[in-house]
């Protein structure tokens, strides 16, 4: 339920844009510009565009915003090109066309000096592999941004500190990522992109490489973390469950194009396409559905008991489990429709009585 | 003509040519490579000086606390005892200005093999045009160098030092290009998404991590220059190579066998002292350069004389027991 709660948390905030992609092509290859022509005007395929100009397609016409405060997911399967996608908010990848904004500025025009200003003070990464220099001791590694910004020895020592020991990494300041657990590394990893306080952070599949318990640890004290700062982060997964997790709102990806964009309940309950369907399918649609998805209309019957339209499926089989009568579904005193055991059941198994 | 053996026939007169623009370089552009030799000069007669100027035991001292820091203890016993070898034979001498010269030409390639490998391998351009250079600096014998050196440059240790420049710098150019290729790319991605520029990704990230294998390149680069001694006493450098030679020209199986044997021992010396350098640190347990060898047992003085919470904060380094408990906690 953690998820709806989010949302409604996330629908509070005021809706401002501070990273916000518009029409954003990648293409790689010696003939990209041509390519990107051509494609736009014939809407080739990705294996046509690969045929004809020996180019490889990574994000095609994506378009996105992500609003202050919230957690966006971008999820796909590898190859999906939302990692592509994503080093494109910090220009790690420079777009073929499109437009790229990061809190109000243009960073697919910006130039060296700005753009290296932006990375180091307004955007924090973290890695699928960690990335974590085994040169540098874990106090060098958190304050690098710091460093090659010129912020002072002692300034930056006791902000690493403080960015290390937000992590629950205090005792181990001085020691070199090779004496750390894959979990503690990618704490250290977090603990680098928080340590400038950026507004903006970008998260590559940061949980994808621990194990799965270990994983669930982070992603809960990520999810704390991120209430008590507030950052806009950009999540890359390819795992539809820390997705729905962690998501405010779920971009999917395939082939490099944004199949859909919307709150988990919007992807679970209304896939856009087939590719969608097929991937929420598992999902328990449990805490998605709600009664007014499913209700039925109203035959005069006499209804005793009632509920409101947004109560989620799970409560109302748990009502069911009391009592099998039918439900009547109402919202300031009227009746809006019924649920009987049938309809919340078949919604439980993946079809939308209505 | 003989259709069957055409080649019988001189075509392409390379050699006429060779001679021809050898000649002209000599005659016209003689004072150009006689200036090329003065940085060369200077450091060699600096280094030569200082070598063979200091008493023999001291150096031997000296040597024996540069290995002990690189490396430790073995390494440290490994090399006295192979420099003890050249002293007792007799040919501490010679070995100083072999020393001298391998030394200079080391330090003349990496002057000049650093910053080309460098550009190798930020740009596959640059590369292409270097790595031929390098195989035929490579592949080319010696000796068919040696004469133009001496034409252009004049005999003695100053010319020595170049036709060794010349057969040892390949290795050094290629592995700190290789170095460079093979740090992880996300390494290197990491640090530009926060915010380093290209210049201080490769100094705080790129180069240290391909420290390793500049290091093995720096010490193929020494055991080709040391190889290269005995070809060059040809052109009358002096050294541990001039007595092999002498030994040869004069059947003194006893003298030669002295150089050889000398080159030999030196080898090892310096070969362990350099490996130990190119040691990533995380291999030595973390440790600071200066908590380790001789240095390490003078700061350890230095260190346990001052108050632990003082010593704490000076060297901004968490004492090793602390670190221990913080293990167990984790």
């Amino acid at each position: 339920m953690s998820e709806l709660n989010q949302e409604t948390n996330a629908g509070e905030r005021s809706k401002i844009a501070r990273v916000a992609c518009k029409g954003v092509w990648k293409l790689f290859g010696d003939r990209a510009d041509e390519a990107l022509e051509a494609a736009r005007a014939e809407n080739l395929s990705k294996d046509e565009i690969r045929e004809r100009f020996d180019c490889v397609l990574g994000v095609r016409d994506a378009s996105f915003e992500v609003y202050e405060g919230e957690i966006f997911c971008i999820m796909g399967l590898s190859g999906s090109g939302k990692s592509t996608l994503v080093r494109h908010i910090n220009r790690l990848i420079d777009p073929t066309a499109g437009e790229i904004h990061v809190a109000g500025d243009r960073v697919d025009t910006m130039d060296e000096a700005s753009l290296n200003a932006l990375r180091s003070e307004k955007i924090g990464m973290v890695f699928q592999h960690m990335a974590l220099w085994p040169h540098r001791t874990l106090a060098e590694t958190v304050a690098f941004g710091l460093e090659v910004r010129g912020v002072p020895k002692a300034e930056r020592r006791k902000r690493a500190i403080a960015a290390l020991s937000d992590m629950e990494l205090g005792d181990w300041v001085d020691s070199y990522p090779d004496e750390l657990s894959g979990g503690m590394q990618q704490r250290v990893g977090l603990a680098r992109a928080l340590a400038a306080d950026p507004d903006i952070l970008l998260m590559d599949e940061p949980f994808s490489a621990l194990d799965p318990l270990i994983r669930r640890q982070l992603q809960d004290q990520f999810l704390d973390l991120s209430r008590k700062l507030g950052k806009t982060t950009i999540f890359i997964t390819h795992d539809l469950d820390e997705a729905i997790r962690m998501g405010d709102r779920i971009a999917i990806m395939k082939d490099g194009v944004i199949v859909q964009t919307g709150t988990a309940e919007e992807i679970v309950t209304a896939p856009a396409n087939d590719y969608v369907a097929a991937f929420v399918e598992n999902v328990p649609k449990g805490g998605f559905v709600t009664a007014s998805q499913i209700m039925e209309p109203v035959d005069g019957t006499k209804l005793d008991r009632s509920i409101e339209p947004g109560m989620p499926l799970d409560d109302i089989l748990a009502t069911f489990a009391e009592d099998q009568t039918p439900l009547a579904v109402e919202q300031d005193g009227d009746t809006l429709g019924r649920v009987t055991v049938g309809d919340a059941l078949q919604a439980l198994g993946g079809k939308e009585g209505s | 003509m003989d259709i069957w053996n055409i080649f019988d026939t001189e075509w392409v007169p390379v050699g006429t040519w060779i001679d021809q623009v050898l000649n002209w370089l000599v005659s016209d552009y003689r004072f150009v490579f006689q200036a090329i030799k003065v940085p060369f000069d200077i450091v060699l007669s600096a280094l030569e000086d200082g070598l063979t100027g200091v008493p023999d035991l001291l150096m031997l001292v000296i040597i024996t606390l540069i290995a002990w820091q690189a490396g430790g203890r073995r390494v440290a016993t490994v090399a006295t005892l192979s420099m003890l070898s050249i002293g007792l034979m007799g040919a501490w001498e010679e070995s100083m200005t072999t020393l001298s010269i391998v030394l200079t030409c080391v330090f003349f390639c990496a002057l000049a093999g650093l910053p080309l490998g460098i550009a190798s391998a930020r740009s596959d351009r640059v590369w292409n045009w270097v790595r031929p250079a390098l195989d035929l600096m490579q592949t080319i014998p010696s000796f068919v160098y040696l004469v133009p050196v001496v034409m252009l440059f004049s005999i003695g240790n100053v010319s020595g030092v170049i036709v060794t420049f010349i057969y040892a710098l390949p290795p050094l150019v290629r592995l700190t290009n290789l170095g460079i290729r093979q740090v992880r790319p996300d390494m290197v991605e990491a640090a530009r998404a926060f915010g380093a520029t290209k210049q201080q990704t490769l100094w705080k990230i790129e180069l240290p991590l391909a420290m390793p294998t500049i290091m093995a390149g720096v010490n193929q680069t020494i055991m080709m220059a040391l190889s290269m001694v005995v070809v060059a006493s040809m052109i009358s450098v002096t050294g541990l190579g001039q007595m092999v030679l002498r030994g040869i020209g004069r059947l003194d199986m006893g003298l030669a066998s002295v150089g050889g044997l000398g080159i030999v021992f030196l080898a090892i010396m310096i070969d362990r002292i350099s490996q130990s350098l190119g040691q990533p640190s995380r291999e030595r347990g973390h440790k600071r350069w200066y908590r380790t060898g001789p240095v390490g047992v003078v700061t350890g003085l230095f260190v346990s004389r001052a108050s632990p919470a003082t010593s704490y904060k000076n060297t901004a380094d968490t004492p090793p027991d602390s670190k221990k408990t913080g293990k167990t906690q984790a």
